[in-house]
């Protein structure tokens, strides 16, 4: 099976920082890749170029298997790539609902629409009916999202990204704060998402929870993909060895 | 849910109607339907506006038992009203930027400006330059000009602030002296005293069913303020950028446009009440707006806008602008030193901006 999203040989400097070095990588409909590697590997800042929020200084990106230029998030939305980034990117003053339809707002109907008004009910009542079939817990719709727990904010970024993607969806550390309820029901989601053909892409640095849900592991070291396995087997030890260095599979792809 | 009731783990919630008791509990949502909904009571109370609006309330009436025979009279609420008007307007645009977790500072000028460019222009199309006797046409072209001056001004805050990312306090406080000394330099510094008649007795003085006109315009201006700001997309954005302003960027929301539109539109209401001191006053008022910038921050943050974003509403702002107002006119008729007015607004100000801080500490550590 052919790639849904491709990068090739990414290269992203912060000033004299190289946080991708020629980053490869690679994702195919309906399966769960887990990106993993050490603090600073990357990770964050691959996906940033995978979903428009950053440029690649150099390196092509193709969907399937055409190149694109995802020069803003609204591009990538577009191509029906979402992301739930790890600062969470998501208004701490608005309410749940608010947060889900940020910049998709439901506007009403006829000339009222027209001049910019809100559906608020239909709004609220349709992530209500989200949150439900999602499972992601949120103690109130009324309350601005700042106010929730930190489990429960995440859950609402998980939604907001899920809700919308057809194609592919970046989840960089989306358990990292959750209980272990929770983070059952994150990869709940995240099979079920899979299920459905589109591509997760899944940053954690919880090697259970990587072998329990993925298909797939594809390794960053220093800014370049050293490795990619079969979730099926591979191994603790393995998983460890690429992300360290103690173990080499590829050096630049 | 809205209106229909549903049982979630036996509790029933019901959408819209309010004293269920259901309001604040924590339902499990394993099923999730039933999200409990806060009552309109619970939230009536939550709102610091609820409270800001008491004080509003309890100083009214402390002031009417102070003094019943001329405190609570219709005459004197309506001269709070019009005395109030310009400011109104002024403070019902700050609100938007405040809420964006910006500042204008220039729109005492920006009005001083709006109202010189209108008032020279009417006198530059009036026969002898004097525009006392001018018609509805002239009038037309100076209330233009007035807007189109502030909302150009509003355009130069907002395209520094949001393009070329200079911040707000800064490129404002070049506009609040430069849009000032722009208007003098225009004037030669001498007041433009020749306004229509017929303007300073429609909009200046002028009343329908008791209702001063002033009044009528600030209150237009207000409801559509509060109509965007609380309902449209422009008002959601608004909030959003303020919150969290990467995040409304990365969801696709254009920013800098909007934080453009949010200045060039504080400005054209600064415009607008260029022209209506114009028309209350019948002189441009040079000298008469070094604070109105302060006032009106002071009104919007006491009516519970949060200078850090996000948080802020048009009605709270209204509560805001008729606190001092009502300090001002009560003093004055009970007879305490008018001076106490300003210590008074600044106790009230800086206690209303402790207990929002409060209130985020509290919020953010619950976390
Ligand atoms: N905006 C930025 N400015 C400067 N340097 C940055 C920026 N973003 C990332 N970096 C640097 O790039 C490198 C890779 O960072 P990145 O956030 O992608 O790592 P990561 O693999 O996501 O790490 P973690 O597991 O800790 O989240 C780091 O050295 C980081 O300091
Ligand atoms: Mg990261």
């Amino acid at each position: 099976m052919s790639a849904l999203l491709e990068a090739r040989n990414l290269v992203k400097r912060y000033g004299s920082v190289e946080a991708l070095r020629g980053a490869s990588f690679e994702v195919r409909a309906g399966e769960v890749v887990a990106l993993i590697g050490d603090n600073g590997a990357g990770k964050s800042t691959l996906v940033k170029c995978l979903s428009g929020a950053e440029r690649p200084d150099s390196g092509e990106i193709l969907l399937e298997g055409r190149p694109v230029v995802l020069d803003s998030p609204t591009t990538a939305r577009q191509l029906g790539i979402e992301t739930v980034y790890q600062d969470l990117a998501v208004a701490p003053e608005l309410d749940p609902a608010a947060n889900l339809y940020l910049g998709r707002e439901l506007r009403r109907g006829g000339l009222l629409g027209r001049l910019g008004m809100l559906d608020k009910a239909e709004m609220r009542r349709r992530a209500a009916e989200h949150f439900r079939t999602l499972g992601v817990q949120v103690q109130s719709l009324d309350v601005p999202i700042g106010a929730l727990s930190g489990g429960q904010r995440q859950g609402v970024a998980v939604a907001r990204a899920v809700v919308w993607a057809n194609k592919v969806v970046f989840m960089d550390e989306p358990t990292a704060a959750l209980g272990v309820v929770q983070r059952e029901r994150v990869l709940d989601v995240i099979r079920r998402v899979r299920d459905t053909g589109v591509a997760v892409v899944l940053i954690s640095h919880n090697m259970p929870e990587v072998q329990a849900v993925a298909d797939r592991v594809e390794v960053l070291r220093l800014g370049r993909r050293v490795a990619r396995f079969t979730a099926a087997d591979v191994s603790l030890e393995q998983l460890v060895g690429a992300m360290t260095g103690a173990l080499s599979q590829e050096d630049a792809a | 849910m809205s209106g229909d009731a549903e049982t979630t783990n036996g509790t029933v919630v019901t959408g819209e109607t309010a004293g269920t008791g259901a309001g604040n509990s924590t339902v499990d949502n394993e099923g999730g339907a039933g999200l409990p909904r806060r009552t309109a009571w619970q939230r009536l109370v939550g709102a610091s506006t609820f409270w800001i609006g008491l004080v509003l309330v309890a100083l009214y009436a402390v002031f009417s038992a102070l003094s019943p025979n001329s405190f609570p009279t219709l005459y004197n609420f309506q001269t709070l009203l019009i005395e109030a008007a310009v400011l109104l307007v002024l403070s019902v645009g700050m609100t938007f930027v405040i809420i964006t977790s910006g500042i204008d500072l220039s729109v005492g000028s920006v009005l001083v400006f709006a109202g010189v460019a209108g008032a020279m222009t009417m006198e530059a199309v009036s026969p002898g330059g004097d525009a006392t006797q001018a018609g509805v046409g002239t009038i037309a072209l100076g209330l233009l000009l007035s807007l189109v001056s502030g909302a150009a001004w509003g355009l130069l805050n907002g395209l520094l602030i949001a393009r070329f990312k200079i911040p707000p306090l800064i490129v404002t406080l070049g506009s609040f002296g430069a849009a000032l000394g722009a208007a003098q330099l225009l004037t030669g510094g001498v007041d433009v005293r020749t306004v229509p008649a017929a303007l300073r007795d429609s909009l200046g003085f002028g009343q329908t069913f008791q209702v001063p006109h002033m009044v009528l315009v600030a209150a237009v201006v207000t409801l559509f303020g509060a109509w965007l700001l609380h309902t449209t997309t422009f008002g959601r954005y608004t909030f959003a950028i303020g919150s969290n302003e990467e995040a409304a960027r990365r969801v696709g929301i254009s920013v800098t446009r909007h934080l453009v539109f949010v200045y060039t539109f504080v400005g054209l209401l600064a415009g607008l009440a260029g022209f209506m001191s114009l028309a209350y006053f019948g002189t441009t008022t040079i000298a008469g707006h070094s604070t109105d910038n302060l006032n009106a921050i002071a009104a919007t943050v006491l009516g519970g806008t949060s200078l850090f974003g996000g948080v802020g509403s048009v009605l709270g702002t209204v509560i805001g602008v008729f606190i001092p107002a009502v300090l001002q006119k009560g003093f004055v008729i009970v007879g305490v030193q008018p001076f106490w007015q300003p210590i008074a607004v600044s106790v009230v100000l800086v206690a209303a901006v402790w207990f929002d801080q409060k209130r985020r500490r509290a919020r953010d550590s619950g976390r």
